[in-house]
C-alpha cells in the first residue's frame, strides 16, 4: 500500500500547478456562468465540467501523498472563498458594463437590450459632470480633515496611551458600532437651526466669523457643503486612525530616544524618523477613507441640499427611483474606473505595497 | 537654556493631548444625541426635537412592529452571512498565511479588490446580475451579496492576526506523533480561534448596520437601516434610538469579553 503510494504520486513540482490551475480553471468557469457568456446546453456541461475539476482536486490530495496534499492544501482552502468572489464580484462587474451598454427599448421599459451604446457613458458626463466633481471633491477635502484630525489622535493614543492604549483605541471604534444612518440623523439634528451647535455659535456672536470661512450660509449649518463634508469626515474618521495607529505602533520608541540623544530636537525626531515610518498607515488610511467617501450619498442626502448631490446620489436616483439602468450603470463604472486609476496612481506615487 | 526649552516642551505636550481629547469627544458627541434622545417624548413623529424625559420608550423598545421586524430580519441576514463568510474567509486566511504558493500574490490583490471597491459599485453590480439572472431580489440576494464583502473582511482580518503566528508549533506536534486532524483542532485552531471571532463580530456589525449594498439587493424586503430610511419622510421613532443602543450595548460588551478574556490569556501565557 505505501509503496504503491509513493509511486502514484506525482512529483511535488507539478502539484502546485495542478492545484492553481483547477483553481484558474474553476473561477473562470463558473464566472463564464454568472456572466451568462456560457447558456443553455453549454452551461449545463460548464457546470459539469466545474465539478470534475473539483472533485479532481479533491481526489488527487486523497491520492497523492502527505507532500502532494501539503501542496494542494492553500488551493483547496482558497477554492470556496475565491469562486464566491469569483461569481459574485467579478461577474457582476463584468455585467454592470454591459449593463451600460444597453439601451432601454422605451421609457417604461425594465429590461434594457444590449447593442453597444455608448452613449449612456456620454451621458453620464454631460449630465452629471457636475455630481462627480462634487463627490470627488468633498470626499477629498473629507479625507484631508480626517488626516488633520486623526493623525495626532493614533500618534497620542500609540505613544501616550501607555497602559490605557487599548481602552482608547477601543473608545474611538465604539461609535461606529450605532447605526451609520441614525449617527447621520443624530448630526442632522445637532446641526439644525435651532439645534445646539448653531446655538452656541449664535450665543457666541461668531455667525459672521463662520460665514466669512463659508462654514455657515445664510444662518444656516444644516444643508451646506459643509454640512455634507463634515458628515463625511465623521463617518469614515476610524478608517483613518486605525491604520496611522498600526503604522505608529510598529515603530520603536527607542529609535525616538536614540535621535533625541543624538542632540536631535523633537520636531526633528518626529520629522525624520516617525514621520516617514507612518507614511504606510497615512497611506492605507487615505485610501480606506476617499474611496468609501467618493461614492457616499447618505450624508448629501440627510444633510446637504438639491446643489449638495454627489455622484452616489446620482447612481441611487438613476438606479431606483428612475429605473434608468444603463445611464445608472455607466456612471458607476466611470466611478469604479477613476478610482482603481487613482490608487494607481497614488500608490506609484508613494510607493508602498502595503494595503490591507 | 534648557528651562524655556522644556516648559515650551511640556506645553506643546499638552497641547497635543487636549487636541486628541477633543477629537475623542468629536467622536462620542452623536453617540451621545443618540442615547439621550432614546428617553424623549417626541411631539408628533419625528423624535429629532427634545421634550420631556419618558422611560416609556425603553419599556416597551418593541412596540413599532414594522421597525422590530426589520431589526429581526437584519438580525437573521447578519447571523447567517457571518457564519459563511467566518468559514470561507477563516480557511483563505490560513491558506494565504500558512503556505507558500505559487499564485499567492496574486490572490492577496484580489481579495483587497471588493474592499477597495466604492460600495456604489458593488451593489449597483450586484442589482444588474440579479436582474440578468431573472432572480427576484429579497432575503436571499442581501445574504449572496453580504458574505461577498465580509469574506475578504474576514480573511485579511484573520490573516493579519495570525501574521506572527509560530507555524513550527504545528511540526512539533506532529513530531510527537500527533495525526494532522488533531494538529489542527488541539494546536492551530485554538490559537487562530480569537483572531476567527474578532473578525466574525466585526463582520456581524458590518452585515447589520450595511445600507448600499443591500438597497441596491433587497427588492421589496426591509432591514433596520433600510426600515429608517424609508419611513424617515413620515416618522422617526424614538424606538430607532433604543434598538440603536441596545446594538451599542451589546457590541460594547463583546467588545469587553474579548479584551478581558484575552488580557487573561496573556497572564496564564506568561506565567
Amino acid at each position: 500500500m505505501a509503496a504503491t503510494e509513493v509511486e502514484a504520486r506525482p512529483p511535488a513540482r507539478r502539484a502546485d500547478l495542478i492545484g492553481l490551475g483547477a483553481l484558474l480553471v474553476a473561477g473562470a468557469l463558473i464566472a463564464a456562468i454568472g456572466m451568462r457568456l456560457i447558456t443553455g446546453s453549454l452551461a449545463v456541461l460548464a457546470t459539469v465540467l466545474l465539478l470534475a475539476v473539483v472533485l479532481g482536486l479533491v481526489f488527487a490530495a486523497v491520492a497523492g501523498g502527505p507532500d502532494t496534499r501539503r501542496r494542494l492544501a492553500p488551493y483547496g482552502l482558497l477554492k470556496p472563498g475565491m469562486l464566491w468572489l469569483a461569481l459574485f464580484y467579478l461577474a457582476p462587474l463584468f455585467t454592470l458594463l454591459r449593463a451600460s451598454l444597453s439601451t432601454l427599448p422605451s421609457r417604461f421599459a425594465v429590461e434594457a437590450e444590449f447593442d453597444w451604446n455608448f452613449g449612456n457613458y456620454a451621458d453620464a458626463f454631460s449630465d452629471f459632470g457636475a455630481q462627480f466633481g462634487r463627490g470627488f471633491l468633498y470626499a477629498g477635502i473629507a479625507t484631508l480633515l480626517c488626516v488633520v484630525i486623526g493623525y495626532p489622535l493614533a500618534y497620542v493614543i500609540a505613544f501616550r496611551g501607555g497602559r490605557w492604549r487599548n481602552v482608547l483605541l477601543g473608545l474611538v471604534v465604539v461609535p461606529f458600532f450605532t447605526s451609520y444612518l441614525i449617527r447621520t440623523i443624530a448630526w442632522s439634528s445637532l446641526l439644525a437651526d435651532s439645534g445646539p451647535i448653531v446655538g452656541t455659535i449664535e450665543g457666541l456672536q461668531l455667525t459672521g466669523l463662520f460665514e466669512a470661512a463659508g462654514i455657515i450660509d445664510n444662518g444656516r449649518l444644516i444643508n451646506t457643503p459643509a454640512a455634507v463634508i463634515g458628515g463625511l469626515t465623521y463617518n469614515f474618521l476610524p478608517f483613518m486612525i486605525l491604520p496611522i495607529y498600526v503604522s505608529l505602533e510598529k515603530i520603536d520608541p527607542a529609535l525616538v530616544d536614540a535621535a533625541k540623544d543624538l542632540y536631535s530636537t523633537a520636531g526633528a525626531a518626529f520629522r525624520k524618523i516617525v514621520l516617514p515610518l507612518s507614511v504606510p498607515g497615512v497611506f492605507a488610511g487615505t485610501l480606506l477613507t476617499f474611496i468609501p467617501a467618493a461614492g457616499d450619498f447618505i450624508n448629501a442626502e440627510y444633510l446637504g441640499n438639491p446643489n449638495t448631490t454627489m455622484v452616489g446620489n446620482s447612481i441611487q436616483d438613476q438606479f431606483l427611483v428612475q429605473n434608468n439602468t444603463p445611464l445608472a450603470s455607466a456612471m458607476s463604472f466611470v466611478l469604479m474606473i477613476i478610482i482603481v486609476v487613482a490608487v494607481l496612481s497614488y500608490t506609484k506615487l508613494l510607493g508602498t505595497e502595503e494595503l490591507s | 537654556m534648557s528651562a524655556p526649552t522644556s516648559s515650551r516642551g511640556a506645553a506643546a505636550r499638552w497641547g497635543l493631548n487636549l487636541y486628541a481629547a477633543i477629537g475623542l469627544l468629536y467622536l462620542f458627541v452623536p453617540i451621545a444625541w443618540i442615547v439621550w434622545f432614546s428617553f424623549n417624548e417626541p411631539k408628533g413623529r419625528y423624535n429629532i426635537v427634545w421634550q420631556r424625559f419618558t422611560l416609556e420608550n425603553w419599556s416597551d423598545p418593541f412596540s413599532n412592529e414594522a421597525l422590530t421586524d426589520a431589526f429581526a430580519q437584519s438580525l437573521k441576514i447578519a447571523a447567517i452571512s457571518t457564519a459563511i463568510a467566518t468559514l470561507l474567509g477563516s480557511m483563505i486566511a490560513v491558506a494565504l498565511s500558512r503556505y507558500s504558493f505559487k499564485g499567492s500574490s496574486g490572490f492577496n490583490l484580489f481579495l483587497v479588490l471588493p474592499l477597495t471597491t466604492p460600495e456604489i459599485v458593488l451593489g449597483s453590480s450586484l442589482a444588474t446580475l440579479f436582474l440578468d439572472w431573472d432572480v427576484t431580489r429579497g432575503f436571499t440576494t442581501v445574504v449572496i451579496a453580504h458574505i461577498m464583502f465580509q469574506v475578504s473582511f474576514v480573511a485579511l482580518t484573520v490573516r493579519a492576526r495570525v501574521r506572527g503566528f509560530d507555524w513550527t508549533l504545528e511540526q512539533a506536534a506532529q513530531d510527537l506523533g500527533a495525526s494532522p486532524m488533531r494538529t489542527f483542532w488541539k494546536v492551530t485552531f485554538p490559537l487562530i480561534l480569537p483572531g476567527i471571532l474578532a473578525a466574525a463580530l466585526l463582520s456581524f456589525a458590518l452585515s447589520i448596520d450595511d445600507f448600499i449594498i443591500t438597497l441596491f439587493t433587497a427588492g421589496s424586503l426591509s432591514t433596520f437601516p433600510l426600515y429608517i430610511n424609508g419611513s424617515f419622510r413620515v416618522q422617526f421613532p424614538p424606538q430607532a434610538n433604543v434598538l440603536a443602543t441596545i446594538i451599542l450595548l451589546a457590541s460594547v460588551s463583546l467588545l469587553l469579553i474579548g479584551v478581558i478574556r484575552s488580557s487573561r490569556r496573556g497572564v496564564v501565557g506568561s506565567s
